[in-house]
């Protein structure tokens, strides 16, 4: 089914692109403890991703496998969220920019277990433990950072004003979708926004930060119309093993 | 110059985890953090990467009384020289199992 097929794409490439900006932060964080942290996430987003990737290939039908997907399509190929291939910026917009990925990343896996299509409720039911985890200690550190020093407080608004114009397009719908929802398989987006939006209140508000009023929200990532210059750069990076070496193994 | 400005540091946390198959929470290492929920999330992803443990508990260094090395001698020597604490005088019954 295309549907499924671009769904799993757009979960896989989420987690990926995720996976590999938090990898950035290895051997540069604060702290000893966070880069820890950071890598942990990572290693999980990875993971889920081939799950996902993996699913997507077999779908596909082709021969092709998630490390091929992930290390052998272009820009334009990526069905992944805007907000995850933003630079990272500063410890604390990397944090905001995980709590407000995990906020609908949660609400999504969770509410796939309940999905029509037994693979895709075994990847959730892996999935959602971590994502649990990942959006416990992303909203603690967005709480801890906001409501801290005046420094850390300017930090985390600034990061709160520069991605919420990207958290609409978690819960905005296409065709694909539509699709996913008649078939049973994936909640419609919106459905997941009244709940992840409460979860967005209470923790900035705890946070002693100030949601922006606009509620403008750019688009483009998941349906692979308009990305940021910002994927171009990470692919860079992330396949050119791959590229320089086709084939490479170890 | 002689004097330098010294950055806040976060305070010390002792860790403890009970593992797979172990009763007792035992002593890991230390990490540091702001606050107790932050330790516990730290030693999660610092301690039990690995599988380790099903239990964490952390106790901020500070609180820990510790004795002195100094006062080793006064402390442990006494109990040296008393054999007759340990309980090997007796004879255990077959039908007791190990001990």
């Amino acid at each position: 089914m295309d549907a499924l097929h671009e769904f799993c794409l757009r979960m896989g490439d989420n987690t990926l692109v995720l996976g590999h900006r938090v990898s950035e932060w290895c051997g540069h964080s604060p702290v000893l403890e966070e880069d820890i942290a950071l890598a942990n996430t990572a290693l999980d987003l990875i993971g889920q991703t081939q799950m996902w990737l993996g699913l997507a290939a077999e779908i596909e039908g082709q021969g092709r496998t998630a490390d091929d997907l992930a290390f052998l399509r272009d820009a334009w190929d990526f069905r992944n969220l805007l907000l995850v291939e933003l630079p990272n910026g500063d410890f604390g917009q990397t944090m905001m920019r995980q709590f407000l990925f995990d906020t609908w990343h949660h609400a999504m896996l969770t509410a796939l277990a309940g999905s029509s299509d037994d693979r895709v409720v075994a990847i959730a039911a892996k999935a959602v433990k971590e994502a649990s985890y990942h959006l416990e200690r992303s909203a603690g550190t967005v709480i801890g950072l906001g409501d801290g020093t005046a420094e850390s407080h300017a930090r985390m608004q600034a990061a709160l004003d520069l991605l919420y114009p990207y958290y609409g397009e978690m819960f905005a719908a296409d065709a694909t979708d539509t699709a996913l929802a008649a078939a049973g398989i994936a909640p419609l987006p919106e459905s997941l926004r009244a709940s992840c939006d409460v979860r967005l209140r209470q923790v900035t508000e705890e946070a002693t930060l100030t949601l922006p009023a606009s509620s403008f929200a750019h688009s483009g990532g998941k349906t692979g119309a308009r990305h940021t210059e910002n994927l171009g750069h990470i692919l860079t990076q992330m396949q050119w093993l791959q590229r320089a070496y086709p084939g490479a193994t170890w | 110059m002689t004097t330098q400005s010294r950055k806040p540091e976060w305070p010390l946390w002792e860790v403890f985890i009970r593992g797979q198959h172990g009763l007792n929470h035992r002593h890991v290492g230390s990490l540091h953090a702001p606050d107790a929920e932050a330790a516990i999330r730290h030693a999660r992803d610092v301690y039990t990467r690995r599988n380790e443990g099903v239990s964490i508990w952390v106790v901020e260094a500070r609180h820990i009384a510790a004795s002195s090395p100094s006062d080793k001698g006064p402390l442990f020597e006494p109990s040296e020289s008393k054999v007759y604490r340990h309980p090997t005088f007796y004879d255990i019954p077959d039908e007791a199992g190990p001990m």
